[in-house]
Parts: structure tokens; sequence; C-alpha cells
């Protein structure tokens, strides 16, 4: 059986600018995953629905435009409506430290800090797909 | 975990249930044990449902026509699907799946999935993955299937095959590529689709297809040549209409369920003949390297290892 990673980076909100998501796409895929690319201002619906159809094993959201609060758990509700409840989901983008609690609360299993290497979020992944198995 | 019943998951397929539709196609992907029972238990030659090959060059506007054709069939009310393939990266494996990014107004429509893959690059695995996600996209109600494939060669020649109907998507600046395409390339597509008639060179493209289309032999078959822009939408009503055609015509041919049927035999064939074939040789030295080894070392030839599988095979074939 040849079992690959698949993840999908999709950047809800009004913001344009997919430089950061579109870096880490390219890193995930240089790591051997398979990632699976949605483009700018997609609505969380269009994010969970994409996520499930294309069975990933993570979502990872990137958002500069700070409206995080109220689209990552849109995201994360939309999800466990659709039955992806086992996909992992990360963040990334302008956070302040004070929301990382409630993101995770929300169900987000990491918040990455702009500039965060593309190392680390490859090895996040790498842990819990180990956690899973 | 996902419950992992054949006869459970059939049933939910043949339902449209999306989140077990999406399951089962990782399952096919992945080459799980349990897919070639799912897919014996849903293969229907006589499926009503159609499939329809995109293939053309990277960049020729796939994926941006594959939009405009979902938005067409959307508006008769039909639900549809799309497999759209991407080469995996031939040193990490990994892939980057972008084709949506051109099909995002379809995104939240319950009426189309949308599945990308990567190509994964083992042998003949391409082609039996796609086969198999067209037949149960088609088994969950999906109709028409649209199958998107990167590029002329060969591998996607077999996939974009399989589908009912296939499109060539070609572009301005191809006409001295399109000189030297083989003459089987071109006459996989069904329609050949000159792309991007917005922007120049488009006359020079049709002219180029034309002859080459001339060279021909006398008696095969001539697809026809529509222009169409994917970007603006013009020519793209004198595209659809030229499938509706084709598919209505298709449709209720037995030609057509002995087709599919040749064509899945055959993709099988080719499959399990490869894999047994590499099974008795992995038996014997051990892998496909030893046995190179060993062929280096002078004690065999490629040859004298296709004399030990027929042997093999014969010796199968007594017992
Ligand atoms: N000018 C023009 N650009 C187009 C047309 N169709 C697609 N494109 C553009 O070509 C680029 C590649 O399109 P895409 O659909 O991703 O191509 P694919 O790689 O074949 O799937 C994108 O920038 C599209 O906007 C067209 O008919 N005219
Ligand atoms: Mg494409």
């Amino acid at each position: 059986m040849e079992r690959r990673i698949r993840v999908l980076i999709g950047k809800p909100g009004l913001d344009g600018h997919d430089r950061g998501a579109k870096y880490i796409a390219r890193a995930l895929r240089d790591a051997g995953m398979e990632v699976v690319y949605t483009g700018i201002r997609q609505t969380p619906d269009a994010i969970a629905s994409a996520a499930v159809q294309e069975d990933v094993d993570f979502v990872g959201l990137s958002l500069l435009s700070g409206a995080h609060n109220h689209l990552f758990p849109e995201v994360a509700r939309l999800l466990r409506e659709k039955g992806g409840d086992d996909i992992v989901l990360f963040g990334g983008g302008v956070i302040p430290e004070e929301d990382i609690p409630g993101l995770k609360e929300a169900g987000f299993r990491a918040i990455f800090a702009p500039g965060t290497s593309a190392t680390e979020v490859v090895d996040f992944i790498n842990r819990e797909m180990q956690d899973r198995v | 975990m996902f419950p992992r019943d054949t006869g459970l998951l059939v049933g939910k397929v043949l339902q449209g249930e999306t989140r077990t539709l999406a399951r089962v196609l990782s399952m096919v992907e992945n080459g799980d044990p349990l897919s070639e029972s799912i897919m014996h238990d849903i293969y229907d030659p006589a499926r009503r449902s159609l499939t329809v090959g995109v293939t053309g060059p990277p960049g020729a506007g796939k994926s941006t026509l594959t939009c405009r054709l979902i938005g067409y069939w959307r508006g008769s009310g039909r639900k549809v699907g799309v497999i759209a393939v991407d080469p995996s990266s031939p040193f990490s494996g990994g892939a980057l799946l972008g084709d949506r990014v051109r099909m995002q107004e379809h995104a939240s429509d319950p009426g189309v999935f949308i599945r990308s893959m990567g190509s994964r690059g083992h042998l003949g695995g391409l082609a039996g993955s796609t086969r198999d996600a067209l037949e149960l996209l088609a088994a969950a109600g999906y109709d028409p299937v649209i199958v998107e494939t990167v590029g002329v060669g060969q591998a996607e020649v077999e996939v974009a095959s399989l589908a009912d109907i296939t499109l060539l998507v070609l572009v301005p600046g191809m006409g001295d590529e399109v000189q030297t395409m083989k003459a089987g390339i071109m006459e996989i597509g069904d329609i050949i689709v000159l792309n991007k008639a917005d922007r120049q060179g488009i006359d020079q493209l049709e002219s180029s297809v034309m002859a080459s289309l001339e060279l021909l032999p006398e008696g095969s078959h001539r697809p026809p040549v529509v222009r169409c822009s994917s970007l603006t939408g013009d020519g793209i009503e004198e595209l659809t209409g030229e499938m509706d055609g084709l598919l209505s015509g298709i449709l209720d041919r037995d030609s057509l369920v002995r087709r599919r049927t040749t064509l899945i035999l055959e993709s099988i064939l080719r499959e399990k003949g490869r894999h047994m074939a590499a099974r008795v040789v992995e038996a014997r030295f051990g892998s496909i390297e030893r046995a190179v080894d060993l062929i280096l070392d002078g004690k065999t030839t490629p040859y004298g290892i296709g004399v030990l599988l027929s042997e093999e095979h014969a010796s199968k074939a007594g017992d």
C-alpha cells in the first residue's frame, strides 16, 4: 500500500496575500506530501467541503486579515458537521498571542507565527501522523 | 476509525454519501486490499453516467475549461464529478494539486464533487486509480464525470482513453509541436479544442491542426475542431453543443458498453500482468535490482528471465 499524507492549504477571508500559504504548500510537497491548494478568498464552507471531498489528513489555514477568531472556528465547526472530525487543523498568519488559547479550544492543534520555518510545520505533521497509528 | 465493511461502504457510495465516497477514493489510490472487492461490487458497464477526458499540455487552460463545463452541466441540474490529476514530484513523491483554484466558483456547490490526485509515478498506477475513481464517481450518481490529465504522453493517453469521450486541448504557440505530434495522439481526441482563441496565433494553430489531420490515413476518424476561450466564455456553447451531439450519439449504443468493458479489462490485465511477473522475479531473485546484477554478471539475460516467466506460467497452467 502506498499511503501519502494529504494536506489542504486554504485561505479564508478577504486578504489576497498567499505568498506564505504557497511557501508552506511547496515545502510540504517537497517533504513528500500531497498538498491541495484551494486559492485565496475561500469561504469556510468551501474549505470544509473541499477538505472532505479530498479526504485530507490535515487542513492548514492562513490568514492575515485579522478575522481568525471568527473564520477559524467556523471552518472547524463545518468540518465536524460534514463528518470530517478526524481531520487535524492548524493555522498560521498574523495571530496575536492572546487569541491562541481560544483557537486551540476550537480544535486547532497548532498555530504558527509569521516567519515560522517550513521544517517546523513538516515536523508537526509527522508527529501528529505518528500519534495517529 | 472508518468502518472497513465492504457492504456498508458500497451501500454508502451508491447512495452518494460524500465522506464515504472520498474515503473509498483514497483506498483505491492507496491500493488498499479491500478496494478490488469494492470495485467488483460497484462496477456497472451499462451505467448511464458518461465520462469525459480533458487532456493537453500544462497551462493550456484545462482546469479553466473544466470549470466552464461544470457550469454548463450544473445549469441543467446534473451532478458533476471531477478528477483532476497533476504530476507528482519524481524527487519527493509529493505533489502540489492546484486545479481547484480555477474551479473555485463551484467549491461550495453540493452538486459538484472535485477530487485532486497526484500521479504518484508508479507503473500503471495512474491509469489504475483514475480508472477506478471514474467508476466510483459515476456509481455515486455524478453524470458526467470529467477527468483532467496533464500532458500528451503515454500514461495520459491511456488515462484519457478510458473516458467515454476525450477533449484534446491545444493552445496558440503549439503549431510546431502539433506538427511533430504522433498521429495517435491527435486521434485520441474525439474533439480537438483550440483554447485561448482570444490570443494571437489562433489562426496558425488551426492551420497546423488541420494540416496534420489531413495526414491521417484515409477512412480514419477525423475529430471536429472547435475554437473557444475558457477565459471569456466565447465558443463554449459551440463546444458543449458538439459534445452533447457526440454523447447522445454514443449513449444508446451497445458498442459503448462493450468498449468500456474491453478497456477496463485490458487495463486490469496490464496491471496484473506486470504485478505477477514482478512477483515471480522477486521470488526468484529477491528484487529487480538483484536480477539486473545477475544479468550484468553474465548469469542470465533479460530474455532468459522472459523464458523463465513463460515456463513458470506453463507449469502453473499444467497443474
Ligand atoms: N487568455 C486566455 N487565458 C486562459 C484561457 N484559458 C485559461 N487561461 C489561463 O491560462 C492559465 C492556465 O490555466 P489552467 O486552467 O490552470 O491550465 P491547465 O494547466 O491546463 O489546467 C491561467 O492563468 C488561466 O487563466 C483562455 O481561453 N484565454
Ligand atoms: Mg489544471
